[in-house]
């Protein structure tokens, strides 16, 4: 009822109702402010749960969820918008609720979202200053890469693997061949 | 109460103080991480002007582990076990939340017995984490006794969390598809008498804490959060009901069993930290009432798992929900996006205190004397690791 008069105002897509009180759709870029200013105005959304940035990186896009909470009806609404992955610009809505400044600055600082005019938005929350890696929530961001080329094994340490090591400790007598067939379901397809 | 004198402040340049530390009108201190009055590992960046705060900036980021990052890397699980460490005081809410929003996507409906069970091993929690947070309260105003008193019932609660689960911080017993164990026998006497020794002992701190005149004059109009900020600042919980506002998601978007519980909005009006004290002390009450009435209505047994996929190649079709709960400090929830693997696609954790620590307490520490700042953090009640995750 009410997602049919948004429709004749905001291109609303890919409306899902995931449960009696939680429906998800997608709006345009453009579109987002407007609707929810209107949504907040006047359909009493009021309250805004969180932002969360999601990346699809196979389609290019960050889908960023917008989940508003209408305390009358108990009904929530999460708004998808996507937003080029290469050209990574929000609008900033940091004059619609005071938490939206701090989520923004999240997702600067994990996903490397710009949200032009937001206040604070170059501080980190818990990156360090001396932070020069790509924004870690990316999909392409390797942390195994990331820490083996950032931080370098203390002197002396030995790394062993797991299997092996055990084997030689239980069954140093076993033939190397039998003990992996054993450990790999013996033999069993 | 309290008038600042107003020609000392400085200018306002952009919504932020414009500071000159070198005029000597102005002094800096970093209220945490390492400090008594801090509640986890979080630092204010206090600017005084004489004694009064002028500008407080939230730090976070010492306990910074990127529990999301590791869970997209992860099998469902795998993630099971971490996520219990984002809230360290109250672990049950995270595990609730995260096995709810997964066996929402892959079509699980628990027994009967598993809801009883997990809607008594959340209440307990939050008994527990209430008489955490009353302790540390009354520590951060400088009595600390009451704290050494509440601790210790904590620590029988934590006796009984140890005989139903197993473990007494950690408990890892909501896993998805029900719960990991029924309740040994004779458990109910048992809890029954812990929670009347608790009971008598939040008699005693009604007495001496909640009617001490220091107590009252040092809480009573501070950090006032008014009415039109509830909206604005997206204030849940205790904070906001200790305003009037009746928002509690156990009675708004009922979960396990809490609709067949006889219980009622806790609220308060005064809005400031004594009337937050208050709620938080009343729900500590409701709390045991509401495991009373948990253990009387509970069915002597019957299943309390049902059967879930094989863990170890656990697949769920694509999909995204939001399963949340009220924790101690307001709702909770994790967003969960799935895409056909045995892996989440992203998982969200909402906590209160992403709102709370940052934009709420940056603006309540304003013209608060320093030395009340640690009894104003402590009555917002927030956990930084929420923050950060």
């Amino acid at each position: 009822m009410m997602l049919e008069k948004l429709k004749q105002t905001f291109t609303v897509t890919e409306v899902k109702e995931q449960k009696k009180n939680l429906t998800f759709f997608t709006v345009p870029k453009e579109q987002m402010e407007m609707m929810l200013i209107t949504l907040r105005d006047h359909h009493d959304y009021k309250h805004l749960s969180f932002i969360v940035g999601i990346d699809m990186i196979e389609d290019g896009v960050f889908k960023l969820t917008y989940m508003l909470y209408n305390y009358e009806t108990n009904h929530s609404f999460g708004i998808h918008c996507n937003i080029d992955r290469e050209k990574a610009e929000m609008d900033s809505f940091h004059h619609l609720w005071e938490q939206v400044g701090t989520y923004q600055r999240e997702l600067r600082e994990m996903l490397g979202i710009n949200f032009e005019g937001s206040p604070r938005l170059e501080e980190n929350l818990s990156l360090d200053e001396g932070w020069d890696g790509p924004p870690p929530m990316r999909r392409d961001f390797d942390t195994k890469e990331y820490s083996n080329n950032t931080y370098f094994q203390r002197e002396g340490r030995v790394n062993y693997d797991p299997r092996e090591y055990m084997r030689e400790q239980l069954y140093p007598t076993f033939p190397k061949t039998e003990s992996d067939k054993l450990l790999n379901g013996g033999g069993k397809k | 109460m309290f008038t600042p004198d107003r020609s000392k402040y400085p200018k306002h340049v952009n919504g932020r103080p414009e500071i000159d530390l070198s005029s000597g009108k102005y002094t800096k201190v970093w209220h945490g991480p390492q400090h008594p009055g801090i509640t986890g590992n979080m630092a204010l960046e206090i600017t005084l002007c004489g004694d009064e705060v002028v500008e407080s900036i939230t730090h976070v980021g010492y306990l910074h582990r990127g529990f999301e990052k590791l869970m997209e890397r992860r099998t469902f699980i795998q993630c099971f076990p971490i996520v219990c460490r984002i809230a360290v005081p109250e672990p049950a809410f995270n595990e609730y939340c995260f096995s709810a929003a997964l066996e929402e996507l892959s079509d699980i409906e628990i027994p009967e017995q598993a809801q009883w069970l997990r809607t008594f091993n959340l209440e307990l929690m939050r008994l527990s984490s209430f008489l955490m947070w009353i302790g540390g309260m009354a520590g951060a105003l400088g009595q600390g006794t009451i704290g050494q008193w509440c601790v210790t019932h904590r620590d029988y609660v934590a006796d009984l969390f140890e005989e139903m689960t197993g473990g007494r911080i950690y408990h890892m017993y909501m896993l998805p598809g029900g719960v990991r164990a029924p309740l040994p026998p004779g458990f109910k006497e048992r809890a029954f008498k812990v929670f009347d020794g608790i009971e008598k002992m939040l008699d005693a701190v009604d007495k001496v804490l909640y009617n001490n005149y220091v107590f009252k004059q040092r809480t009573q109009g501070l950090g006032i959060i008014t009415r039109d900020m509830i909206e604005r600042y997206g204030v849940v919980g205790p904070n906001a009901r200790a305003c009037g506002v009746k928002r509690d998601v156990r009675l708004d978007e009922p979960y396990v069993k809490y609709d067949e519980l006889d219980f009622d909005y806790v609220t308060a009006n005064a809005s400031d930290a004594y009337a937050r004290a208050v709620c938080r002390f009343e729900e500590t009450l409701q709390s045991i009432d509401l495991c009373r009435q948990v253990l009387n209505k509970m069915p002597k047994d019957g299943p309390f798992h049902t059967k879930t996929p094989n863990v170890m190649n656990w697949k769920v079709a694509p999909g995204e929900t939001y399963a949340k709960a009220e924790c101690t400090r307001g709702e909770y929830g994790f967003y969960m996006v799935t895409d056909g693997s045995d892996k989440p696609r992203r998982v969200h954790a909402r906590g209160p205190s992403m709102t709370h620590a940052i934009c709420l307490m940056e603006q309540l520490a304003i013209n608060t004397n320093v030395s009340d700042i640690a009894g104003l953090m402590v009555s917002i009640h927030t956990y930084p690791p929420e923050v950060e995750r």
